[in-house]
């Protein structure tokens, strides 16, 4: 057998990487934006699509699947075609992936400051997307199957075992928490409800990080780490173990998101158990990463690279520490919608994604221009900047949601909440949210150090667009025999196997997931529960396309701090027909589950106009728009329709008056303000709706009514 | 809470192709050499006329 000629395509993994870096860039500035407006809300010039709750979900979006999704596929592209000894199966499937993802991101970047979202964390982008995103990761998993099935090299080195629990996993989790009915174009419901809806969105949520921030991170580490230390991996077998334990672990971990709920408490428990569980696998990884470098620990001195690599691996190792500790109740008690949960997000985004990221690019970068890096030290500097935006960011999160954590719970000696003004916990941690900005500024900075390294050196290479390689053609194992059985046959084909069984997952979960269209029976019901108004579910569904829930929780835990300062826990049957569910995840403003009643509708009406009429000193944007633009009445009957199909017990009738109903209630409320002083306002106007939302919201079985 | 035994369900799925995969890699022989592979991945053969940095 002769050795076989072929050439690596380079120009898509520095597409790939291009586009990391420009929508790595914007992500960056995107969350110093909103980091900002949460000392200085005037920042968002009071432009709807500039304000926090819309530009949180592009910020999460733009760094998970932009930046880190695009590096990822960088790295695949690099990383398989040589493991593989093979070139990417399809020019066209690669450049499909490619065009096709930017134009994902591009609609994302268009969809979400219009307020178009299905509300749900990481999930955020309304239907026609979801099923872009779909096909778009079909293409990568044929591409990718397709090249390990014409490779030249027998063994599948690690970091491919890794790519492909990603595209499997992401696959499933995509599809099941996207299950929605479109109302129209731009508006769709989750076809789960409340406690439901809460745990698919966490299962997704949890295995989002998993299954995209980790595993095929962790197989960029296991190429890109002993290809910048030139030498081997610590150990192989140990790569192989953490591999199988991480994965089956995993995915059993997501309730530890909704402790203290009204989810089950055997649900609860078994997400902490599986999350204890999890440190071992992962720390597998971050040892074996960092081991890799050892004897060459004087390198590091000399190596942007590996010094960017050493903090990453770190990071990570500190991320899967704290993970599994917040998992506990007791901790997670005190952690739960504070600051703290972005401190520990970000030491696994900035610390882990994005450093492996910035190492991957320094040492490839230059490899594909057939150059040097224009400057080190650049590179150096951009580690240290990056660094101390990392600890400066970090740092001031974990006070600050301590601090206010503390504050929630201190009670004067007579029973009654020292901080009964929840203003007064967040007043007191504006500082720390000042130091967060500036340690995302720096981060930033670093960032575009990048960029005039990278450019810098582009400009003095040229891209080896075709690379030459030579190898081995992969010798046939088997020959068939005689009188052999079926089962022979499949097990030579792993890969079309591995396609076959996803196929057959997808058509067991349409078939599974028919009956859970109807609202299930285990929730216990609560009489007393019934369905929004038209006028309501407008307004909800206005709440939802600002954003409210990404500062707002609707989940009152059963703990005598918050029973004490919001009322009544909240309990799993209030939320049956709450299509998607909107309980949030952080606090920077109260609970709103027991708003409804609690103030006045003109309270409302000045809130929404300017938050520090009702509250000096609130860091709470002002909605002046809502106070402007018409409502959309036509559309009500169809969002009715909608619902009724889902489940929830409107009566025809009521799905066709919808209008009707609507207007006769926001006649009620408007006139109710008309009354007061310099108050003018049409049933017509978004504000109305709101208001009937937030005075309905907990009040079905509010005891103290 | 109907809803928990369909994600028990698509995670078992999951599962139990990983567990397949495991199963195929091992008796494959993929894990029959673990010093080799981390060995190889650093070497890349170039095509003899090709005189690239590696």
């Amino acid at each position: 057998m002769e050795k076989e000629l072929f050439k690596y395509d380079n120009v898509t993994t520095r597409n790939f990487l291009v586009a990391t870096i420009i929508w790595g860039v914007i992500a960056f500035l995107v969350g110093v934006t909103a980091a900002i407006q949460l000392f200085y809300p005037d920042l968002n010039l009071d432009l709807p699509w500039l304000t926090f709750g819309r530009l949180r979900a592009l910020h999460t979006n733009g760094a998970i699947f932009a930046f880190v999704g695009n590096a990822i596929f960088a790295g695949v592209y690099h990383s398989m075609q040589r493991l593989l000894k093979t070139r990417m199966a399809s020019d066209l499937l690669s450049n499909i992936h490619f065009w096709g993802w930017q134009l994902i991101i591009v609609s994302a970047v268009i969809t979400l400051p219009l307020g178009i979202t299905s509300s749900k964390e990481y999930a955020e982008l309304e239907w026609p997307i979801d099923i872009a995103i779909t096909l778009v990761w079909v293409v990568f998993g044929i591409n990718m199957f397709w090249t390990i099935l014409k490779r030249r090299e027998r063994h599948l080195y690690v970091a491919i075992w890794f790519y492909i629990a990603t595209f499997v996993t992401v696959a499933v989790l995509h599809i099941v928490n996207n299950l929605e009915l479109p109302v129209s174009m731009t508006k769709s419901y989750s076809i789960f409800a409340g406690v439901q809806d809460a745990l698919v969105q966490w299962w997704y949520g949890h295995n989002a990080v998993a299954f995209f921030l980790t595993t095929p991170v962790l197989g960029l580490m296991y190429y890109f780490l002993p290809k910048a230390a030139e030498r081997p991996v610590y150990s192989y077998r140990l790569s192989i173990i953490h591999f199988w334990a991480l994965i089956f672990i995993y995915i059993w971990a997501g309730p530890h998101h909704l402790l203290y709920t009204a989810l089950p408490d055997w649900a609860q428990s078994l997400g902490t158990v599986f999350s204890i569980m999890l440190i071992f696998p992962s720390w597998g990884g971050m040892i074996n990463g960092l081991l890799t470098l050892r004897g060459a620990w004087d390198r590091v001195r000399d190596s942007a690279v590996l010094k960017f690599f050493v903090v990453a691996v770190s990071a990570y190792g500190m991320a899967t520490l704290e993970g599994p500790l917040l998992s506990l109740k007791n901790l997670n008690a005190i952690a739960h919608y504070t600051d703290w949960i972005p401190a520990h997000v970000h030491i696994g985004t900035l610390g882990w994604n994005g450093f492996l990221i910035f190492g991957m690019i320094y040492w490839l970068l230059p490899r594909l221009y057939q150059t040097s890096l224009y400057s080190e030290k650049l590179a150096n500097w951009h580690f240290f900047i990056g660094t101390l935006g990392i600890i400066f960011w970090a740092l001031p999160m974990y006070v600050s949601g301590f601090t206010q954590s503390m504050m929630w719970k201190q009670f004067n000696p007579d029973g009654t909440l020292l901080y009964h003004n929840f203003l007064d916990t967040v007043t007191q941690i504006i500082p720390m949210y000042i130091l967060r900005a500036i340690g995302g500024t720096l981060y930033l900075t670093g960032a575009i150090l990048l960029v005039v390294n990278v450019w810098r050196t582009v400009k003095s290479g040229t891209l080896l667009r075709e690379e030459e390689a030579s190898a081995m053609p992969l010798a046939p194992k088997y020959q068939k025999e005689k009188g052999e059985y079926w089962h022979r046959w499949i097990e030579r084909r792993p890969v079309t196997l591995l396609l076959w069984s996803t196929v057959v997952i997808l058509i067991g979960g349409a078939v599974e997931i028919i009956p859970t269209l109807k609202i299930d029976s285990n929730v216990p019901k609560l009489e007393a529960v019934k369905p929004y108004t038209p006028l309501e579910l407008a307004g909800r569904d206005l709440y939802i396309r600002e954003g409210c829930n990404a500062c707002h929780s609707q989940m009152i835990r059963p703990f005598r701090s918050e029973t004490k300062r919001y009322g009544e826990y909240s309990k799993a049957g209030e939320f049956v027909y709450d299509h998607p569910f909107l309980w949030g995840s952080k606090r920077t403003g109260p609970d709103l589950h027991r708003l409804g009643g609690k103030y006045g509708d003109l309270w409302h009406y000045n809130h929404m106009m300017d938050p520090t009429r009702t509250s000096p000193g609130s860091i709470m944007p002002r909605y002046p728009w809502l106070l402007t633009n018409e409502l959309d009445f036509e559309i009500l009957p169809k969002k009715l329709s909608a619902m009724q199909t889902l489940g929830v017990p409107y009566t025809d009738d009521e799905v066709e008056t919808a209008k009707e109903l609507a207007l006769a209630q926001a006649t009620r409320i408007s006139d109710g303000l008309n009354q007061e002083e310099n108050v003018e306002t049409l049933p017509s106007d978004e504000i109305i709706a709101l208001i009937a939302y937030l005075q309905r919201l907990g009040t079905d079985i509010n005891p103290n009514k | 809470m109907g809803i928990i035994y369909l994600l028990l369900f698509f995670s078992l799925i999951i599962a139990a192709a990983f567990l397949w995969a495991f199963l195929w890699s091992n008796s494959d022989g993929q894990f029959d050499d673990v010093e080799g592979p981390a060995m190889r991945m650093l070497r890349d053969e170039k095509s003899p006329k090709s005189s690239t940095n590696s």
